[in-house]
């Protein structure tokens, strides 16, 4: 029963690091970069719902209502001038300026706020959960977070095989001269594909901020690193992997937890690594798609 | 060193626009100077020459994996807690830790080797982020390890013999030696064959490639090198602190220094980590006492560096002028 239990927490875990992943992987697939400052825009997401939602005088719990739309157009901005600029030049460029990037933000974040660990509260709500049996509890709260983190990427499955844009964003990330000859602009689409990114990393880091605690250093070694292991457990690639790599790399921490809670970040690396060393292209991943 | 002959056409190849001799004196008085360096300057000087020089290791290690051989690396904080953890070992094992930096630098490069293997598999952005999740895992596993002093560290053994004086001076001669070995190794490395290599896979990789060029183990090589270096820094930052601990030994700002130090001194160019460093260390010193600012001016101008002048400040002064100061490629003079 106990090893039932360990499995059940891992898949809820699993949700976060789905969500966590989602936008990394569809930046991936549409511009070919990786955006290494990824996790901090979740962690200033999460500041953003500390510090400003309490001024507007809503439950905290819809704090997000409010922060993912400015999360989006932050994104959109973002990519139109500091990445676009970069992109122009290189995907090595790319690198570089989402690493500086990412070190500012922490650095900010640290001069600001100071190291302290910053919560979303939302009161009562994160202590409810379903009692299954003696051993299992599911909290609510996690739950919720799982099926948001399956919504969204059924949604954005849908999104980017049925609707006019999200033919564009394909159209563009499979030949972006050729989109561009046939009259799409390329650089609004880029544009669009980051706001959908950095919105649902923000959903993503605001929700991890009501689970547990942020700090400024949160973003790269907890949630580029996760977001990162599970696209590439998944296949990188695959939305649908996404989600499954991200619940498997949920459930290999909860195992190396049970041991030792030492050892659950260290049982995700290597997970990570094994996937790496006997099937690089990830589980439902396609081979292209290494190079 | 000398200029290789070409068809008598009024013309010779050289690789610098200056004596090869100047060279080699510039070189054996800059040493000279900086061997002497602690009985000429005062010892506030000295302790900060002996973090440039951590830092210039840091940052040539870098500019060799990401500006010659293309590999962005922001893992390298691994190679530096391997180096500072093998030192320690070594140390605890009863081994005088002056001497065992070598045989620390080793183990970090004998470490890099497997992870190759598994690395190499990613490309680009994805590389970048695995080289982390190694590094990270190397922190995991060595806070695990009780015998290291797990989270909290552990002083360096065998240095309470040393007078506060003889330690300084000790522990700076080794960070600068250590430094002065792996810039003079770098750029010989660069001008030999290997250096060939990597300048036709900068150029075009498929085509270095199909004219038979080992690209792989190449990159294999450059690696484990700069796991090396890095490791080498973090044996003699272990002997400077002198006390060893995983949040800094892995610490993350040491990857943000070297790499903002190398984009801004110039990518690329031998010259560059040089130039990168003294920017860094101009910076450091006039931002004193405002806490992580220095990190947030060093990376904001990194960042605008690398949008609008991806040459740095050396690639700027070499178009400027034509001159190379440490040349490694060929050029054509008139007789």
């Amino acid at each position: 029963m106990t090893w039932t239990n360990v499995i059940v927490q891992g898949v809820l875990f699993g949700g976060f690091y789905a969500l966590f992943a989602c936008g990394l992987s569809l930046l991936f697939g549409v511009m070919r970069i990786i955006n290494l400052a990824h996790g901090d825009i979740a962690v200033v997401a999460g500041y953003t719902a500390v510090f400003l939602v309490p001024h507007l005088h809503i439950a905290a719990v819809w704090g997000f209502i409010v922060v993912v739309p400015i999360f989006a157009l932050v994104g959109y901005v973002l990519q139109r001038t500091l990445l676009q600029a970069a992109l122009d030049r290189s995907p090595f460029t790319t690198l570089l300026v989402t690493f500086g990037l990412s070190v500012l933000i922490e650095n900010l974040l640290l001069e600001i706020y100071t190291a302290n660990g910053q919560s979303v509260n939302i009161g009562s709500l994160i202590g409810n959960s379903w009692q299954v049996n003696s051993v299992i509890y599911v909290s609510w709260f996690q739950l919720v977070v799982l099926l948001v983190a399956v919504a969204v990427l059924g949604v954005l499955q849908v999104y980017l095989s049925k609707t006019s844009t999200g033919r564009l964003i394909r159209a563009v990330s499979d030949d972006r001269e050729a989109a561009q000859i046939c009259g799409a602009n390329y650089r609004h689409i880029f544009g669009i594909a980051a706001a959908i990114a950095v919105a649902t990393v923000a959903l993503a880091g605001i929700s991890y901020g009501i689970l547990t605690e942020l700090t400024p250093t949160t973003g790269g070694s907890q949630v580029l690193l996760y977001a990162f292991e599970a696209v590439v457990i998944g296949g990188i690639g695959s939305l649908w992997g996404t989600l499954i790599g991200g619940i498997l790399l949920g459930v290999a921490q909860q195992i190396g937890a049970h041991y030792n809670p030492a050892y659950q970040v260290l049982a995700g690396h290597v997970l990570f690594l094994a996937i790496l060393a006997l099937r690089p292209q990830g589980l439902f991943g396609k081979k292209e798609a290494l190079t | 060193m000398s200029a290789t002959l070409v068809p008598d056409v009024g013309r010779t190849v050289v690789r610098a626009n200056y004596h090869p001799a100047v060279l080699v004196a510039g070189v054996a008085l800059v040493a000279a100077f900086f061997t002497a360096a602690p009985w000429i300057l005062p010892a506030a000087w000295v302790s900060v020459l002996d973090n440039f020089f951590l830092l210039l290791i840091l940052a040539t290690m870098w500019n060799l994996l990401a500006g010659y051989a293309g590999m962005v690396s922001i893992g390298q904080q691994g190679f530096i807690g391997l180096g500072s953890y093998a030192l320690l070992y070594l140390a605890l094992k009863g081994m005088n830790p002056f001497a065992a930096i070598p045989l620390a630098a080793l183990i970090a490069g004998a470490i890099a080797v497997p992870v190759t293997f598994l690395l190499f598999r990613l490309r680009g952005g994805y590389f970048a982020v695995a080289t982390w999740v190694v590094a990270d895992s190397a922190m995991l596993i060595i806070l695990s390890i009780s015998y290291l002093g797990g989270g909290t560290g552990r002083p360096m053994p065998g240095l309470t013999s040393l007078s506060p004086a003889q330690y300084n001076h000790d522990s700076y001669l080794a960070t600068w030696l250590t430094a002065l070995v792996v810039s003079v190794g770098t750029y010989l490395l660069l001008r030999s064959r290997l250096g060939l290599v990597l300048a036709s896979m900068r150029d075009s990789e498929t085509a270095a490639r199909s004219s038979g060029a080992k690209v792989t183990s190449t990159r294999r090589w450059v690696f484990v090198i700069a796991a090396v270096g890095c490791g080498a820094a973090g044996a003699v930052l272990a002997i400077s602190q002198p006390f060893v601990q995983p949040g800094n030994a892995f610490n993350i700002n040491w990857l943000a220094e070297m790499l903002f130090a190398t984009i801004i001194g110039g990518i690329g160019t031998v010259e560059g980590p040089i130039v990168g460093t003294i920017v860094y260390f101009v910076l450091y010193q006039s931002l004193q006492g405002l806490g992580a600012w220095y990190l947030i001016i060093f990376g904001a101008l990194a960042v605008a560096v690398a949008l609008w002048q991806p040459g740095g400040v050396w690639g700027l002064v070499r178009d400027k002028t034509r001159f190379e100061l440490l040349p490694v490629g060929y050029r054509v003079r008139e007789r």
